[in-house]
């Protein structure tokens, strides 16, 4: 339908359909993943996703904000990372091979 | 041309991503996900982000990936895991039902805007400064951005990344006495 019609060069709708296909990915990965690492590596290919849609808006609005904004969510994924493993690495050495259903029993 | 780069680099951003959540194996997680980070880096030069390409070649695909194996190598759980078995029933039937949900608000949200983007972009003011031009001055635009309209977020997030570095260290730090789980304590003694 529309999209076929504007097979000659791909226009913003195919970024965003990539990106929308990309959280979905992970998001689904998020939920059916039991191991911590593979799940941290779930919410990365959301962040990503999410990047890919506010880099495809900077380009179709003709706006720097947008980049800006991606550089801004790189930071915050770094900081996440490092956060997110150091407690991965605490927990590994209580527990060796945890999975997330083993965490559950931190709420006590 | 593009419509071919698009297309390789979606792909490769797929192929990736569905990798990284059906490998039985972190390492293999891990790979895959260098994968997709590059596949997104090429789209993002496709899209005038050059700046933000090398930014995420270099501490995504680079550090972060990195730091990734090196924690899987640490603690040594580099091993293939069973995902045949499903702990908890249903989880797999929901968690698909629950994307395929979320999958269709995107898409109905897309294909309700997608044609407004012209409008929109006629219509509004651009906050801090345009996008197009030569290729070369993406550097100078965004830096221009950075450190004038967004100073201040700028300055807030070097005070999150000392805050990030703090807490690694403490959370990584090994007590003087090595703490053992109580409750395993406790299941061993009363056996």
């Amino acid at each position: 339908m529309a999209l076929a019609l504007e097979l000659a060069r791909p226009t913003p709708t195919w970024y965003l359909l990539l990106g929308a296909l990309l959280f979905t990915i992970g998001a689904v990965g998020l939920m059916v993943r039991r191991n911590p690492l593979v799940m941290f590596m779930c919410i990365e290919l959301m962040l990503n996703a999410v990047n890919l849609t506010f880099v495809t808006f900077a380009k179709a609005l003709d706006d720097i904000g947008g980049q800006a904004i991606v550089f801004f969510v790189l930071v915050v994924a770094a900081a996440e990372v490092v956060v997110g493993l150091g407690i991965i690495v605490a927990l590994m050495r209580r527990r060796p091979g945890a999975t997330a259903d083993d965490i559950s029993t931190l709420k006590g | 041309m593009e419509l071919l780069v698009f297309v390789l680099a979606a792909a490769i951003v797929l192929t990736g991503a569905v990798g990284v959540i059906i490998s039985a194996n972190a390492v293999h997680s891990a790979l895959c996900l260098v994968a997709t980070l590059f596949g997104i880096a090429v789209l993002f030069v496709a899209e005038d982000a050059h700046f933000l390409a090398a930014v995420q070649v270099i501490v995504y695909a680079g550090a972060i990936v990195v730091l990734f194996l090196f924690v899987i190598m640490l603690l040594g759980v580099d091993r293939t895991e069973d995902l045949d078995t499903e702990p908890l029933g249903g989880q797999r039937p929901l968690a698909a039902a629950a994307g395929a949900g979320l999958l269709g608000l995107a898409l109905v949200t897309l294909f309700i805007t997608h044609r407004d983007f012209d409008t929109i972009a006629l219509g509004t003011k651009s906050s801090v400064g345009k996008l197009s031009g030569p290729a070369s001055d993406n550097v100078r635009k965004l830096g221009q951005a950075l450190f004038t309209d967004y100073l201040f977020a700028f300055e807030i997030t070097s005070v999150l990344l000392v805050i990030a570095v703090v807490a690694a260290v403490v959370l990584a730090r090994r007590a003087a006495t090595a703490p053992v789980d109580d409750d395993e304590a406790r299941l061993e003694v009363s056996q």
